[in-house]
């Protein structure tokens, strides 16, 4: 047993999202060293921003992540913000907080699901992925897309939160407190979760300081930081948001994957509650500064400094830096640094000691960010065949249509 | 002449036999993941799916890597089907005796068993993969820790059979078929039996790689493992040992723990009620299978390799050795 040899996970891997990789040495079964090669996917976004207008660059900061897009874009737009001054209505600011709330929950539960399945336990994973839908409809309800939602401008939002859009959001709060608990409990209590979860990938208090955790990551080894309590931004503020650790409710952290399974889980409950929080308190008022965005490009073009960004995303703290030069249309240049950077440092520390089985699930225990991926087929039983993606467009506008029509006939989203 | 002309009719009839049971395990296989889907709340494939994927790859190309022991890798397939078929010459069927009956017995089928996942594993080493002998080495260290309950079930119940004087030949199948052998024994002795029974049902998984010992061929950790280099009718012969392999313990355990026959039931006989009793039979393998290896594998996660082992051997041997003492306490007190 004394010979290692070195197996890759990744970069294009079953239990993996997102194209990285993972040299492992390996001892038997036994990890002895890890070595993570990432930028497989890198597209040269912030070299892209470049050669576009702020206005445009919004619209290109949202396709840097599938799934924590609206983070990226509100970071964007803060960080745009702060160097141009300009005021955002607190309505605008309520909504802002809403939908960054709805992505933190379909963020989570799409990680939940696939947790579950890295570890074989598919039945829970097609359960999460059920459960996410409704959060998907919901976001649909609101900004007509379910993955890049386009909500978010400077000095505001795009669409307002209407009465109907009030009722579908307070049912799907009451559908997630009925319907999530059981999926927790099936989780969590399962032996077989528990064995493949608990002490593996521990990542300790000390280590994640000492490596910059952010997150969920390093809630769950017991650091008491969020960025919606220690730097509120937009409504943050009015809400009193308490970090989620995991001594607070097992009477200890571990630091392992089902502490940071646990921390996602009940980050769930907390923003079902700041939904409902944003739903009683959202002022009146309008919802954006400067509707017409020939004007708001105009001011931006006379605004020049460096402009700074940062918020709690579904992953982390999420910091963007902007610098604008006056008089010139385009981004001069623009910075991202997306949690996944900081806690991938501390794969190796996780890995070490595990096994080989316990591979793919600590790559997905920090919830990497993927690229996005274009839809280029679909097909549902009857229908089959290659889609255009003008015809698909249409479908999705169609099914959008179908779906505010519904729920205007009072059907409710979801079922 | 006339053995000339048994061994013909056994010819046609393990041909026969062969042939139905490649189509039924398909089925049950196609039936095993619609109903794990709707389990999942998902549409899942077509019944045929499983027949239509073999149909495909039989189609395709072979593909040996460069570094794979040619002969093992294109052999182990080949041979993983035809053991794995043979354990069905063995299982009498209703009131149909066994094929092969006369000639092998329980610890044949066991070591049929062994045999397909052993030819696994040297398949999987061959191929030279890393990824592939990781599963085999995970497969053979599986395969160290379900033996030694599974061993006990064996050789108590054919110790029992042998005690109480039950019919025929103590080790073989026959004998289980014929008599149930929840009769022959007492209160304590039912105990024991349950006991045997469960860690059969748990020794299930760990034979067949599903459910929660799905460890060889994980997706998610090692690609598939053992399979990952198989491509063309290798992969077809390799996904039909995969059908066939729970369908085989599907049918032991019915066998074994299951007799209950429809003539008995009746007490009628004749050749029109065999022929019901035949496919009786395969109903209520269809019923074992269901039970034991698509609700298990649907309902639990992967454990790791060296959890599994202990579970095999500190749990399962341990309620085995359990149900073997009730049962000696039972036999020998009466």
């Amino acid at each position: 047993m004394s010979t290692t040899y070195t197996i890759p996970v990744g970069p294009v891997h079953v239990g993996l999202k997102e194209p990285v990789t993972a040299w492992l040495e390996l001892e038997g079964e036994r990890i002895v060293n890890a070595r993570v090669r990432p930028g497989a996917i890198h597209r040269g976004i912030e070299f892209m921003a470049r050669e576009r207008n702020p206005i445009q660059v919004i619209y290109l900061s949202e396709r840097i992540c599938g799934i924590c897009s609206f983070s990226h874009v509100m970071c964007f737009i803060r960080a745009v913000e702060d160097l141009a001054q300009i005021g955002v209505p607190i309505r605008a600011q309520y909504i802002r907080s809403l939908v960054l709330e709805l992505e933190r929950v379909h963020s989570h539960i799409l990680w939940a699901g696939v947790a579950c399945y890295t570890i074989g336990f598919d039945s829970a994973f097609h359960l999460g992925m059920l459960m996410r839908e409704r959060v998907m409809d919901v976001l649909e309800l609101l900004t007509g897309n379910r993955v890049n939602y386009g909500v978010a401008t400077f000095g505001g939002v795009r669409w307002d939160v209407t009465p109907e859009l009030e009722k579908a959001l307070r049912g799907m709060v009451r559908y997630y407190r009925r319907e999530f608990t059981p999926f927790r409990d099936i989780v969590m209590e399962d032996p077989v979760a528990q064995a493949r979860m608990r002490n593996v990938g521990v990542l300790t208090r000390d280590d994640a300081v000492r490596y910059s955790a952010v997150g969920p990551t390093a809630r769950a080894s017991g650091l008491r930081i969020d960025l919606r309590k220690s730097s509120p931004y937009e409504a943050y503020a009015d809400f009193e948001v308490e970090p989620v650790v995991p001594q607070d409710y097992f009477g200890k952290a571990y630091g392992d994957v089902l502490d940071r399974f646990a921390v996602r889980v009940l980050e769930v409950y907390q923003s079902l509650d700041i939904i409902e929080k944003v739903l009683d308190g959202l002022p009146e008022g309008p919802f954006v500064a400067e509707p017409n965005p020939n004007k708001v490009l105009a001011s931006l073009k006379k605004a020049e400094g460096t402009g700074w960004g940062i918020i709690e995303a579904p992953r982390g703290d999420d910091t963007h830096i902007v610098s604008l030069k006056g008089g010139e249309d385009n981004v001069l240049w623009w910075k991202v640094r997306a949690p996944t950077y900081a806690n991938a440092v501390s794969w190796p520390i996780m890995f070490r000691g595990n096994e080989l089985a316990d591979a793919p699930l600590i790559i997905n225990s920090i919830d990497p960010c993927i690229s996005c991926m274009e839809r280029m087929m679909v097909t549902d039983g009857r229908e089959r065949g290659i889609v255009t993606k003008t015809e698909l467009v249409n479908r999705s506008r169609q099914k959008t249509l179908d779906l505010k029509s519904k729920h205007a006939a009072g059907g409710g989203v979801g079922k | 002449m006339t053995s000339v002309f048994i061994l013909f009719l056994k010819i046609f009839a393990g041909a026969a036999l062969s042939a139905l049971m490649v189509v039924l395990a398909l089925l049950f296989d196609g039936i095993d993941r619609i109903v794990s889907a709707k389990m999942q709340r998902r549409y899942g494939p077509p019944l045929l799916q499983p027949v239509y994927d073999i149909l495909k790859l039989m189609g395709k190309e072979n593909i040996v890597p460069r570094r794979a022991s040619r002969i093992f890798f294109m052999t182990a397939p080949w041979m993983a089907l035809v053991t794995t078929l043979m354990i069905f010459l063995y299982i009498p069927t209703g009131s149909f005796p066994a094929v092969l009956g006369t000639e092998g017995d329980m610890v044949l089928i066991v070591y049929l068993l062994a045999m397909s996942a052993l030819l696994m594993a040297i398949g999987g080493f061959a191929s030279g993969n890393p990824l592939a002998s990781i599963g085999a080495g995970r497969e053979i260290t599986l395969m160290m820790s379900y033996e030694f309950p599974l061993s006990i079930v064996v050789c108590t119940m054919a110790w029992v059979a042998w005690r109480q004087g039950m019919p025929g030949a103590p080790f073989s199948l026959e004998t289980f078929a014929s008599m149930s052998i929840w009769k022959v024994v007492g209160k304590t002795g039912v105990i024991g039996l349950s006991c045997l029974f469960l860690s059969l049902v748990l020794v299930v998984p760990g034979e067949l790689g599903k459910g929660p010992m799905d460890i060889p061929e994980a997706k998610t950790e090692i690609l598939d493992g053992l399979i990952i280099e198989y491509s063309g009718v290798n992969l077809a012969l390799f996904k039909l040992t995969f059908a066939l392999r729970p369908f085989a313990m599907a049918a032991f355990m019915t066998s074994l723990f299951v007799p209950v026959s429809l003539a008995s039931l009746l007490g009628v006989g004749g050749f029109i009620v065999a022929i019901f009793d035949f496919l009786f039979f395969w109903v209520k393998v269809f019923v074992v299978q269901m039970l034991f290896v698509t609700v298990m594998r649907t309902t639990f996660g992967r454990l790791k390799i060296w959890q599994a082992s202990q579970f095999y051997i500190m749990k399962v041997a341990g309620l085995s050795i359990a149900g073997m003492i009730l049962l000696s306490i039972d036999v020998i007190a009466r």
